[in-house]
């Protein structure tokens, strides 16, 4: 899988999204680490929540080609308009729909890949709703208590969501507590594995993935 | 946004609203582009629509051709069809304009193709 070209973007573009990093690359690392599943599967629909600046739906985009929709989300207007010209200037197709989490999405158990790269990071709770300015930047990366509370309002949607066969790639680190995780998602019927795992400077990062028991 | 993603989009999260689909289109821009016609995607993508709410959303925009209203049974072997359902599915972009929420009316606007589903906190 190739990685997309952000020569576009510059540091001021960073000050209003999420500059890709580790995690962003240990999750496209993953994804391509898993191509021939998502190949086989032929996945006719693929939806990255927080897309940031477009670099990992965009990958996707262009691993899969016509075969596939692709659509990215953001809550943050500014990275939805980067994202769609990521994906552009990389001759790619992704649309781009900036909503909350799936709080706007219809279709049920029709999205055959979910990818969400979600803030993780163990913050006071305030810290995501104090902002109440969507493009605010602290959203791309504060979690609240253990870094969970956006991907915990994610997780009870994940069954209405997936098809059948579908899979949930989700980037954590070691503080979200996985195992709890796995709990979790054990009652809502998913098995869990770890696709992927990297430590860097301090940060222990995960890629997991869910698929239906 | 094209005519797929429209297919998928609801209103629902909306305080009061119960299906909020399928929403309305007011389009003020359109761009059709043309797209490689990948047979086998179409074939994938057709039992997921919602071909009511496709053929509608078409019509209202002024580019539902001659996409049949209802889905025949044996259009698989219809290539003639099939490539009507892509032109309808991806090449036909909504740029700017407004999306609808069928029961409240509440609007959201479409900005260089983007959807904007964010509620105010007093809407949830
Ligand atoms: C850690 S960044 C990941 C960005 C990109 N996918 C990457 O891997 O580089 C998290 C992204 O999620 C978005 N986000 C945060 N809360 C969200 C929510 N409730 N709904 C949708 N997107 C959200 C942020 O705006 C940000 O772009």
């Amino acid at each position: 899988m190739d990685t997309p070209s952000l020569s576009h973007l510059s540091v001021k573009d960073y000050a209003q999204i999420y500059e890709p990093a580790e995690d962003s690359f240990l999750l496209i690392d993953a994804l391509e680490q898993d191509l021939i599943f998502l190949q086989k599967m032929k996945p006719s629909v693929c939806v990255e929540i927080g897309s940031g600046s477009g670099v990992v739906i965009t990958a996707v985009a262009k691993a899969l080609g016509t075969n596939s929709h692709c659509i990215a989300i953001d809550i943050n207007p500014v990275a939805c308009g980067v994202t769609q010209r990521t994906a552009q200037l990389n001759h790619t197709e992704v649309e781009v729909v900036t909503m909350d989490l799936m709080s706007g999405f219809h279709w049920d158990n029709r999205i055959d890949v979910l990818i969400f790269n979600p803030p993780y990071v163990v913050t006071p709770s305030e810290e995501i709703l104090e902002n109440k300015v969507y493009g605010d930047i602290t959203r791309a990366w504060a979690g609240g208590e253990r870094g969970r509370e956006v991907m915990d309002r994610l997780f009870p949607m994940v069954p209405n969501l997936l098809s059948l066969y579908g899979a949930f790639y989700l980037v954590v680190i070691s503080e979200n507590c996985p195992d709890d995780i796995k709990r979790v998602m054990d009652e809502l019927g998913f098995d869990m594995n770890i696709v992927k795992e990297r430590k860097v400077r301090g940060e222990h990062l995960l890629v997991l993935k869910f698929v239906r028991k | 946004m094209k005519l797929l993603t429209h297919n998928m989009l609801t209103s629902k999260c909306l305080k009061g609203v119960n299906v909020g689909y399928p929403l309305g289109i007011v389009a003020k821009d359109i761009k059709v582009l043309e797209t490689e016609f990948n047979s086998e995607f179409v074939l994938r993508i057709i039992p997921k629509l919602d071909w009511d709410t496709l053929w509608n959303a078409a019509d209202s925009i002024g580019h539902s051709g001659d996409l049949p209203r209802t889905l025949c049974d044996d259009y698989e072997n219809d290539v003639e069809f099939l490539k009507k359902a892509h032109h309808v599915l991806l090449e036909v972009e909504v740029i700017n304009g407004e999306l609808v929420c069928p029961e409240s009316g509440r609007k959201f606007a479409i900005n260089k193709g983007i959807p904007n589903m964010l509620l105010n906190e007093d809407e949830l």
